[in-house]
């Protein structure tokens, strides 16, 4: 068998070829304002001059309209849970001992749900509209990221009822 | 070719080195505004909607998908999108208006470079396993279709320079451009080279920037704006993917895609008749080796915009050359003209549009 022959015999079935592209991420003037907000310990949304709906975190535009959401509208530190789920599946990284909850958090004025930790309630306590309140890290560890939202807690307010969260489910 | 499809709107972002602030919804809500704006419209009166951008600009999945923010797309629209310049999506809206189901289409492309290293983003559209591994950046490419020009006797330094004096001469008439000057050939000459035999002059600037375009059919058309830039004519043709299997001093593609568009009876025939040509050479030397495809006489008005050397967005570039060569078209400036687009490493793939302040006839609905 020749040499070449003996090579055909041998498929090459793998190459590795490295690829490695950096990006500069531009989070936008409207969600720059909102990282803003997050470090000063606030909660800012932008409404639709159209439909009026407040969004959070804002994206500049309005999805539904197409149009610039110009209006700063500071939102409330509170709001109510409007679904959310039990973590109970243990996987590598988690730094939260399970169960826990992640829920959706409509804050009091806005009309889309943000996502968030529910904290200092057993896990099967939670449900479809809790009230809930954004506890925050030290001021002195405020920073323009999500992480300065430790997580929410009840507020220990009567439950929502349903009908004010139905449309946002 | 089936009913008549014509540009009735055209608008772009300022182009420039770095959107530093805002994103690309951003830099494209404004953009979409206009065009619809400027015929009366809103995103609810479209039929369609297309768009032509790619991820890999910057570096986030789907972003065409966010992009959407942009035309707000509620109640649920027809849309697609190309991962190609916005000139192929609107070769796709135009085969949809054909067919006959819709009479309007918003087309857009949005393209930033500046989040990425574009050099390196652009080797990774070569051959994955014997050429991007090697990194050959575009300049690269570009200079050694250059040297091959010039060995071939076709072409000297000194046209790359007219070229691009010329071109950056014209977009100081253009208020979106991003290179501009009034310099000689001769100083232009001075340049350091970046890639022999390619001088600074003769590659285009990276450019942060969004364009978008109304197509409207038949009599909407033409209840829409007094002289809607007809197009009489789109085709698009591709060349190999291997660089080593082209002629690089050559572009058939652009030649036969010029037959398609209706602009030559036949690959034989002598040279294109339009009054203006806007042609998407994003290297000074490319417009020589479309010129000479398309065989384009000293009359014709060659990228009185400026060209892709004042700016070059990538996916929106190409777009915007049939944006421009509307736009002569529909403010009365030209009777005729052409736009086209490139893709790929070296004029790898090619669309010519051709447009006419003549409606043509109506041929019906279908192939």
């Amino acid at each position: 068998m020749s040499s070449v022959e003996a090579n055909a015999a041998e498929p090459v079935t793998t190459i590795v070829t490295p690829i490695r592209v950096d990006y500069q991420f531009t989070a936008g003037l409207a969600q720059s304002r909102f990282l803003k907000g997050i470090s000063e310990g606030r909660f800012l949304g932008q409404r639709c001059p159209r439909c009026k709906k407040v969004y959070v975190p804002p994206r500049g535009s309005c999805p539904t309209d197409g149009v610039a959401t110009t209006d700063e509208v500071v939102l409330a530190n509170k709001g109510t849970v409007t679904t959310y789920c039990v973590v109970n599946v243990p996987f590598v990284g988690q730094s939260i001992e399970i169960p826990y909850i992640c829920a959706q958090v409509l804050l009091d004025g806005a009309d889309i749900a943000f996502m968030g930790l529910v904290q200092e309630l057993p896990a099967d306590q939670v449900r479809m509209g809790l009230r809930v309140e954004a506890v925050w890290v030290e001021p002195s560890e405020l920073a323009p990221n999500l992480s300065s939202v430790k997580y929410f807690r009840p507020t220990g307010e009567p439950d929502a009822e349903y009908e004010s969260f139905s449309q946002y489910l | 070719m089936t009913r008549p499809v014509a540009v009735v709107s055209f608008a772009q972002s300022k182009n420039v080195r770095r959107e530093d602030h805002r994103n690309e919804v951003e830099v494209l809500l404004p953009v979409v505004g206009e065009v619809l704006g400027n015929v009366g419209l809103t995103k609810d009166d479209m039929g369609f909607v297309c768009s032509g951008s790619s991820d890999y600009l910057v570096g986030a999945p789907f972003s065409f998908v966010m992009a959407l923010d942009a035309v707000g797309v509620w109640p649920p629209m027809r849309e697609s999108h190309v991962e190609m310049d916005g000139a192929w999506a609107l070769y796709e809206a135009w085969t949809l208006l054909c067919e006959g189901e819709i009479d309007t289409a918003l087309v857009y492309s949005f393209g930033r470079s500046s989040p990425g290293e574009l050099l390196r983003v652009l080797a990774l559209q070569l051959d994955p396993y014997y050429m991007a591994p090697l990194w050959p950046d575009p300049v690269a490419l570009a200079a050694l279709q250059a040297r091959a020009l010039i060995d071939e006797g076709r072409a000297s330094e000194a046209d790359f320079a007219e070229v691009a004096a010329r071109s950056r001469r014209a977009a100081m008439d253009n208020p979106y451009a991003q290179v501009t000057g009034d310099r000689s050939p001769e100083e232009l000459l001075a340049d350091d080279y970046v890639v022999a035999p390619l001088r600074r002059h003769a590659l285009p600037p990276i450019t942060d920037g969004a364009a978008a375009i109304v197509l409207a059919a038949g009599d909407r058309a033409s209840a829409l704006i007094e002289r809607p830039a007809w197009i009489t004519g789109i085709d698009h043709r591709i060349e190999p993917h291997a660089l080593g299997a082209r002629d690089l001093t050559k572009s058939p593609s652009t030649r036969r895609a010029a037959v398609g568009a209706r602009l030559l009876a036949d690959e034989a025939s002598s040279s294109v008749d339009v009054e203006v040509a806007e042609l998407h050479a994003p290297f000074a030397h490319q417009e020589l080796i479309l010129r000479d495809a398309l065989r384009l006489s000293d009359k014709v008005s060659v990228n009185p915009s400026g060209g892709a050397l004042a700016a070059n967005a990538m996916m929106v570039a190409g777009l915007v050359r049939i944006g421009e060569a509307a736009a002569r078209v529909m403010d009365g400036r030209a009777s005729s003209a052409l736009g086209h687009a490139t893709s790929g490493p070296c004029l790898q793939q090619n669309l010519v549009c051709a447009l006419s302040a003549q409606r043509p006839a109506d041929e019906g609905v279908g192939r």
